[in-house]
Order: C-alpha cells, then structure tokens, then sequence
C-alpha cells in the first residue's frame, strides 16, 4: 500500500439500454486514490460523489460470489479484489463483460446465461433415489479425496469471465462454454451422480459441445479461481470420443 | 397494473428462501422467488467457515448428539433464545446435513488414520477410526463443546447454496431475479403478497400468494464496517416493520465478529482460530488465556470480540492509520494447512492486504457480523401477528440464537427452518383459498407509484448517500460493541433526525428505470427506521446479554430482562418504535438460566429459576429409566413435521 496520494482517471463505458435513444461513450472521471483502494471502492465513490446514475455490481465485495467481473484495462477480472494501486499509470479503463446481455453501463446479466446453463447442463445430482433417502441414517460415505476433487471443480462463481474470454463462444453463439464444461465435469465425477456417459454425451458430445473448443484457453488464462478448465476439458473430450 | 399470481412467494434466494422455496414446490405449491440478483450470489455464498450438526463422526465430535448441541446454543444465546426453536432446530439439523448430501454438497470427509492438528497453539496427533471413514468429518469452533461444525473444504456456503439453486433449477421453480420487495401487501391481519420493482426497467409489480415468505438476510450495512455484503441491508425485515402489524424481535442484538480484516471488514473465518489459530497483541503476546483461561480464542465470538476491545483499550493494540488492530496468527497451521482449507482466507489475505498468512499475521479487528434480530415468528416460521407472512434465515428472530449465535449455527438455522418452516408454508398454501379484492392491491401498488413518484420530483432535498453514511457512523460509533446510555440516547436522537430528513430526498438522476441512486432512495429511509429499532431497543434494554453489552448495567439480569424486544413500526409519521416485551417462561425451560462460564457469572437470577430447576430435578426423580428422548419429551416437548421426527443415526452408537 502506498501512502502517496495519486490522481486516478477511470474512462468508464457509459451506456444505459433503458434510455431510449442513448448511445455507448466512455466517459471520464477523475479521484483521488486512497490506500489499499479496490475497484469497488473508487466505483462507489464516483457514483456518490460524481455520477449517481452509474451502474454496476458488487455484493460480497470479497471475491466470492462472482458478481463484479468487467474488462479492467483489456482483460476480465473480478473488480473487487483488484487494488488500483496494480496500474502504475493510474489509469483505469472500465468495459462491461462481453458476451451477455448488457443492463446498463458496466452491469450484464450473468444470471440470465447461467441459469440456462445451469438447465441445458442438468447441474444437479441424477439419483432417482436420491428424494427417497432415509433422512435419519448415516449419510453415504465418500472417499475424502473424491469429496476434495468434486470441490476443486466446483469452485467456480460463475463470474462469467471465461465466457468473455472464449474466442470459440465468440463464433459460436450456442458454444457451452468453460462454465458449463466445468460443471460437467464436476457431476461425471461425482459418484453420486448416476448419469451415463452416454447421457453426458447428448449434453456435450457436439460442436456446441466439448467438441467445438478451439482450445484456445482465455478460459484458463482468466479465471479468477485458477480452476483447471484445460486438464478438464482435455479429460471431457477423451472421455466423450470413447462414447461413439 | 401488473399482477402475478402464485401459491407461496419467497422474498430472497440465499439458502434458506431457497429452501423454503423447494419444499412449497416438492407439496405441490406454485411458488415463485424473488432476488435482488442470481440467487447463487446471495451472501449464503460467503459463509467459508461451516455448518452445525451434531454428527459426531470425527474423533474429536465422539459423543456429540442433540442434547449438547441444544446446550451450547442455549449457553451460546445467553439464554435469550426461544428453547423450543432451539431443540426443534438441533434435532433436525443431522437431517439437514444429510439431505444436503444427497443433494451434492461434497462435504469434507473423516480419514481414518492419524493426522495432525493444531490445539491450543501446540501441535498433536489424532486418530481418526476407521469406522468413520468417508463419513462427514468436522472442525472445531467457538462456543462449542465438541468439534460440530461440518465443512467444505474452505467453501462451505458456497457450496451448500450451489446445492441449493441447483435443486431448486432441477425443480424449475422460477427465480426473478433483479427484482427488490419493496411493500408488503396486507390488510386486517392478513398478508396478500408484495409490491416489487424490477431493478431494470423500474416496472412495479404486484405479487400476491397465499403464503409471502421474507428470507432478505441480515441487516449487517446499518454499521459502517461489516463483514456483510452489500446488499444485507435489512429491507425485508423493513418491509415487515412498515405494516405497522408485523413485529420485529430483538433488533438491538448484533453480532460482533472478532475477526474481520483491517480495514475493510472482509471476514477471515472462525476457522481459523477453530483450526488452532492465535489472536495477539502489539507485543506479539497472546492475550486471550489471560481473559479466558478456559476456552481461550474459542470463547463465544461475542465474549471474544469484547475481550479484544478491551486489550486495545488497555493500549495493546497495534496502532495503523486506519486505528488499532490486533494479529491473527496462523502461520503455525502450515501451508499445506491453510492452501486446503482456509484458502479463502489467503486470497483474501493476497488480494486485499498483500501479505501471505502462511508467513505473516493478519491486522483484524471485531466487525459487525450477524443480525439475531429480525422478523419476530412463531416456532412455524408465522409470523404471530400478521397471517400469511413467514420469515426464515437470518431475516427472521425465529429465535434459536437469543442474544448470540453460534458460528456455524447461521447456515444451519438457513436449512433447518428452511425445512420445517417450509412445510408450514406448504400446509398454510393448502389450507387457504386466496380471497384479495383488487382495489387493496391497487392501493398498495398506487401507494408506492406515488413515493416514487415524489422522489422523481422534488427539485431539492437531502442526499441519500449522506443520510446512509451519517446512519452507517451512528451505529458504528454508538450502538457497537459495548454500549452505555448516554451514547444510546445520543443514537436515539440523532437517528429520529435522520428520520425527518429523510423524507425529504431529492434525486440528481430523475429517471425511474434503472437508477442506483433511486434504489438508495427508497432503501435508505427504511434502513433508518431499522437502526432505530435497534438503537432504541438497545438503549431500554439496562443489562447485558449475549453480544448486547452495557458498561452501564455489566450483569445479565434475569430478573427483570429475561424477555424478547418487540418493535412495530405504528405509522408513517412515527418517529421511533413502539416497543413491548414478550416474556420468556422459565418454567417450560429443558435448561434454566445458568452461567455461560465466562468471566466473573453476576447474574442476577429470576426466582423461577431455582423453582424450575428443583421442578426438572422432580421430573427426572420421577422418571428414573426415561431415556434422554423421553426426558426431553417430559421436558421441552416440541412439534417438528412428521416426516423429520425420526431418531438420528451415528457411528459407533446407532440411534441412542
Ligand atoms: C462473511 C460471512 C461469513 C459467514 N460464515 C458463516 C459460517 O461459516 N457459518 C455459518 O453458520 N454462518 C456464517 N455466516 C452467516 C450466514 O452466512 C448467513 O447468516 C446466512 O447465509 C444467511 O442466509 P439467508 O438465506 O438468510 O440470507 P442471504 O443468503 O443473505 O440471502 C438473502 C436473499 O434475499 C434477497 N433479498 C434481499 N432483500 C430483498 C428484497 N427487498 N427483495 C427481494 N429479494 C431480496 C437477496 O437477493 C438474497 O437472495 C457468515 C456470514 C458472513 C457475512
């Protein structure tokens, strides 16, 4: 943390889709850094200081629910636990996340994608007996490194950063994406999780699939949880060209 | 006007709206949940630290069943908290565990063998049996007798309310999200619905059901410095409050934690001191045997958290720009340690403080945390005064925490009440015909177009910003950790000024569509009304109790205090709560009042209490062979929805 005080410009995207007739400009503002100061921070100081009707999201503001990612001066990044003192030039270019429906300035909506994905994917345990389990007895044992790798992959906050960064999502619309893979790959780990590899064929094995990645890994180089989206999608694959 | 229709409507997606929402739909039920963003990011997602339930799989949890986890929440609360809630809540949270299991949650397991671990600073070996392998394991936490609280790696919240929304998907109960609850719809007694507004194109909406469940959460962002997300800004609860029907309970308990990083209030779980974390001083001493010789950092987090305040007043605290601190050491857990299961705590660590807690302390401080107060209910979750209306979560007093909860008891509290207070959602949407004329809807959804429509208007006016940060410096400076009168009077004061003027904002954003400064608008007039409640009931209240700490009356007074703060809120042009008390019987207590065995025990005692004690004696005299399910029926009977009444099953123990 530096204690020097330095004038922080952020050029901030502007665009509110509500306003009929509004056109995208980036626009300016100027604030004075304080220490240990994070996006979030200086996000809400020129909201309350300099523009009201700026738009955004944060909630944990601890980098744990995945609300705040945005382009932060080119690439995707959870903007609450980025320190602005991380940009020696003190500037700070602000964009929405690409690749979902923008709300308004730098707020999308991640919640409409993911709960497609969450549908499209089946991101639940299929276990006909799982509603029928005897709620008094001891829970199924697990082997203690399969429960630690079930939670490694499951990690993920849906933050929609990998999303943004898929050249592959970029040409195809309806490409799944690192998100949905990883959850994927998370439930055909899970031995609690009856599906087939057959039936997580039909999800994934296409173009739209597991098969249209161009393995081009911005997925890898941008998750702000360092999850393993190619040891994953690698495994997928494999595992899938076995099925046909 | 626009309507929507539906059975039970659930205001919030954390855990325990999710919850409720899975168990209307499992009935039957048309149910619909409204969020304030995707449910997966609700602030249940925060909690790294664990959930309670007396499994007693791992070693060091051998012999934990219901009976202890009921005592260590009664001591925990101070003896504030509903019994029969509490018992309800212990007997079902094994279930809870278990249904959560089969729904996905991939919970830490037991690994048989030895392992090392980290007890009052000095590394030992334990050995876990062999029995128990691959059963859910647990981890120490304060206030505890016996290591209960289950946990995921270092993501336990996160997990759980995956599990959760992915239940509820694979349900399709739909979730509306950016859409905030901002009136409650009622009329004689009875609760028809919500008023709501789409955050995005500013659209007001009328939601009417049978049954309106409030799961918004805690109230954590009425202080300055809180471990709470932004959005823990209590306006469910408000909303209950402004019906002028519903009551609010024990608003003036909150929770401190003891640590919360300097000085952004980020949360380093309870975990880490669970684990064998140490809390010291400037002199890198470790302080906390001195005060508490017995539990040490593991005391209760409200006994923690004023034993810290203390030593830094004593000028053992290390001094920063940001004011003083204390050090959370656990660089003696190792770093295999902390990378598996605090690792959360070190990218917080990382990225907000730049230092690494495998080789350095950590600056933190005691922070506003939890809200036991909230939406005054009924063991069913109903809400005693206005029909129609349930709260569960940390929204509600459903009241198993009293006056301080237990770590690890909010997300289980979240699920637990989630289940049982779900069905009486469910039995209520059976048992009602929706009957609402809709010029009473019209009246509601007018009412709230015309505030609106005001704030869009006036030409000048107060900040709403500035009213939230003066409410936000009240709160932080006169109603926290320890509190005397005159600084509550002071609160009191203050905060019914704030009240005037916040009738008065003016907007400079005059758009009614998506608008972050409207929002605060509308939000900020109710968050002052909350914090009166709970500074006024905290300036009435001449004891202390749990996290509610007088310096002015130290003693925990049993005599004259052992009740519930009420709080209503009787019209809009009220400037303070009306407040009543709501008494609690020791004589239908299992467990009468008693020390917490902390400090010095000055209590002063209800006469009942020695009566209730000779009475339990009588009872068990008279019952020689009565197992402890029987003596708990004698004692605390309870009713808990038939289908989780069954025994639990342990390892090495069966159902005993
Ligand atoms: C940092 C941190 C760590 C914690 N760790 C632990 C732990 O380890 N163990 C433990 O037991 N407890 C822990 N707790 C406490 C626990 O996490 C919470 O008490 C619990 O998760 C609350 O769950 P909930 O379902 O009641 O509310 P939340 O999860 O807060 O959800 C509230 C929901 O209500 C919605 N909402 C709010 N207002 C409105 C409105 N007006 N209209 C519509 N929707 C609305 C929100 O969108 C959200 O979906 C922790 C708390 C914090 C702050």
């Amino acid at each position: 943390m530096s204690d020097q005080e330095r004038t922080l410009t952020f050029h901030i995207l502007r665009y509110n889709p509500q306003i009929k007739g509004d056109t995208p400009t980036m626009k300016r503002y100027e604030i004075k850094e304080a220490p240990g100061m994070t996006i979030f921070i200086a996000l809400n100081e020129i909201r309350e200081k300099h523009d009201t009707s700026i738009q955004f999201d944060f909630i944990c503001r601890a980098g744990i629910c995945g609300s705040c990612a945005m382009i932060i001066n080119g690439q995707p990044d959870l903007a609450c636990r980025t320190l602005t003192s991380k940009f020696p030039e003190g500037e700070i270019k602000l964009l929405p996340l690409p690749g979902f429906e923008l709300i308004g300035d730098l707020s999308v909506n991640t919640g409409k994608f993911m709960r497609q994905m969450s549908e499209r994917v089946e991101s639940w345990i299929h276990d006909q007996n799982a509603e029928n389990v005897d709620l008094c007895k001891l829970e199924e044992r697990m082997d203690p490194d399969t429960a630690d790798e079930i939670y490694e992959l499951e990690r993920c906050v849906e933050c929609g950063c990998c999303v943004s960064a898929c050249a592959t999502k970029r040409m195809r619309e309806g490409f799944l994406s690192a998100v949905g893979f990883m959850r994927l790959a998370r439930y055909a780990l899970d031995p609690r999780d009856k599906r087939s590899d057959e039936e997580f064929y039909e999800i994934m094995g296409d173009d739209d699939g597991v098969f249209g990645c161009m393995t081009l890994l911005g997925c890898q180089d941008y998750c702000p949880k360092d999850l393993p989206h190619q040891t994953q999608i690698a495994y997928l694959r494999r595992r899938m060209a076995l099925v046909k | 006007m626009k309507v929507i229709y539906t059975d039970s409507l659930v205001i919030g997606g954390g855990l325990a709206g999710l919850r409720i929402a899975i168990a209307s739909r499992q009935r039957g039920y048309d149910t619909i949940v409204l969020s304030l963003m995707p449910a997966k990011r609700s602030h249940s997602a925060a909690a790294q630290g664990g959930m309670q339930a007396s499994l007693g799989a791992s070693i060091k949890g051998e012999g934990d069943n219901e009976e202890v986890h009921f005592e260590d929440t009664v001591k925990g609360s101070d003896w504030g908290c509903d019994q029969d809630v509490a018992r309800m809540f212990v007997n079902t949270a094994p279930k809870a565990i278990r249904q959560l299991t089969a729904w996905g949650v991939p919970w830490s397991r037991v690994r048989k063998g030895d392992r090392q671990v980290v007890i009052n600073g000095k590394k030992v070996t334990i050995t876990e049996k062999g029995e128990a392998h691959g059963l859910i394991t647990s981890r120490d936490f304060g206030g505890t007798k016996k290591w209960r609280t289950c946990f995921t790696s270092d993501g336990t919240g996160h997990t759980m309310l995956y599990a959760m929304d992915n239940k509820a998907i694979e349900l399709g109960i739909p979730v509306h999200e950016r859409k905030e609850a901002i009136a409650l719809i009622h009329e004689d007694g009875v609760c028809y619905g919500a008023v709501v507004r789409d955050l995005v194109t500013g659209e007001l909406t009328a939601y009417v059901a049978k049954a309106t469940t409030i799961a918004t959460g805690g109230y954590g962002r009425l202080y300055a410095v809180t471990t709470n997300a932004v959005i823990s800004e209590g306006i469910g609860t408000a909303i209950a409050l402004e019906t002028g029907v519903a009551t609010l309970g024990n608003m003036e308990a909150v929770q401190f934690h003891p640590t919360a990083i300097v000085p952004v209030g980020i949360l380093t779980t309870e975990g880490c001191r669970g684990d064998g974390g140490l809390l010291l001083d400037k002199e890198g001493y470790r302080f906390m045997p001195d005060y508490e010789p017995d539990k040490k950092e593991l005391a209760s987090r409200d006994v923690v958290s004023r034993r810290m305040t203390e030593h830094m007043r004593k000028g053992k605290g290390v001094s920063s720009r940001y004011g003083d601190h204390l050090w959370l050491d656990i660089t003696l857990l190792g770093k295999e340690h902390i990378n598996k299961n605090l690792r959360e705590v070190k990218e917080i660590c990382e990225y907000f403080l730049g230092i690494d807690p495998v080789k350095e302390y950590i600056p933190v401080r005691p922070t506003q945390h939890y809200s036991m107060g909230g939406v005054r209910t009924k063991a069913t979750g109903e809400s005693p005064n206005l029909k129609g209306l349930f709260s569960a979560g940390e929204a509600a007093c459903w009241d198993m925490h009293g006056f301080n909860r237990l770590g690890g008891n909010s997300v289980a509290e979240t699920v637990v009440a989630g289940m049982i207070v779900g069905e009486y959602v469910a039995d209520h949407c059976a048992s009602t015909t929706l009957n609402i004329n809709t010029v009473l809807i019209e009246k509601f959804v007018r009412r709230e177009e015309n505030k609106i429509f005001k704030l869009l208007n006036r030409e000048a006016g107060e900040n709403p910003f500035e009213l939230r940060k003066e409410m936000q410096d009240i709160m932080m400076d006169k109603v926290g950790i320890f509190r005397n009168g005159d600084d509550l009077a002071q609160a009191v004061e203050e905060l019914k000024k704030l009240n005037q003027r916040a009738k008065n904002i003016a907007l400079k954003n005059r758009i009614s569509t998506s608008n972050p400064e409207l929002v605060e608008a509308i939000r900020v007039p109710k968050m002052i009304k909350l914090a009166q409640c709970v500074a006024y009931g905290a300036m009435l209240r001449t004891e202390s109790r749990g996290a509610h700490a007088r310096e002015d009356f130290p003693e925990r007074n049993d005599k004259d205090w052992l009740k519930r703060t009420l709080t209503t809120w009787n019209s809009e042009d009220a400037d303070l709560p009306e407040v009543t008390y709501e008494e609690l019987d020791i004589m239908k207590m299992e467990m009468p009042p008693g020390s917490r065995g902390y400090g010095v025990d000055n209590t002063v005692h209800h006469p009942d209490t020695e009566k209730r004690v000779a009475g339990i004696e009588e009872i068990k005299t008279a019952h020689p062979d009565a197992d402890r399910f029987e003596m708990q029926e004698l004692l605390n009977p309870i009713e808990i929805p038939e289908k989780f009444r069954g025994k639990n099953e342990r390892t090495g123990r069966g159902f005993k």
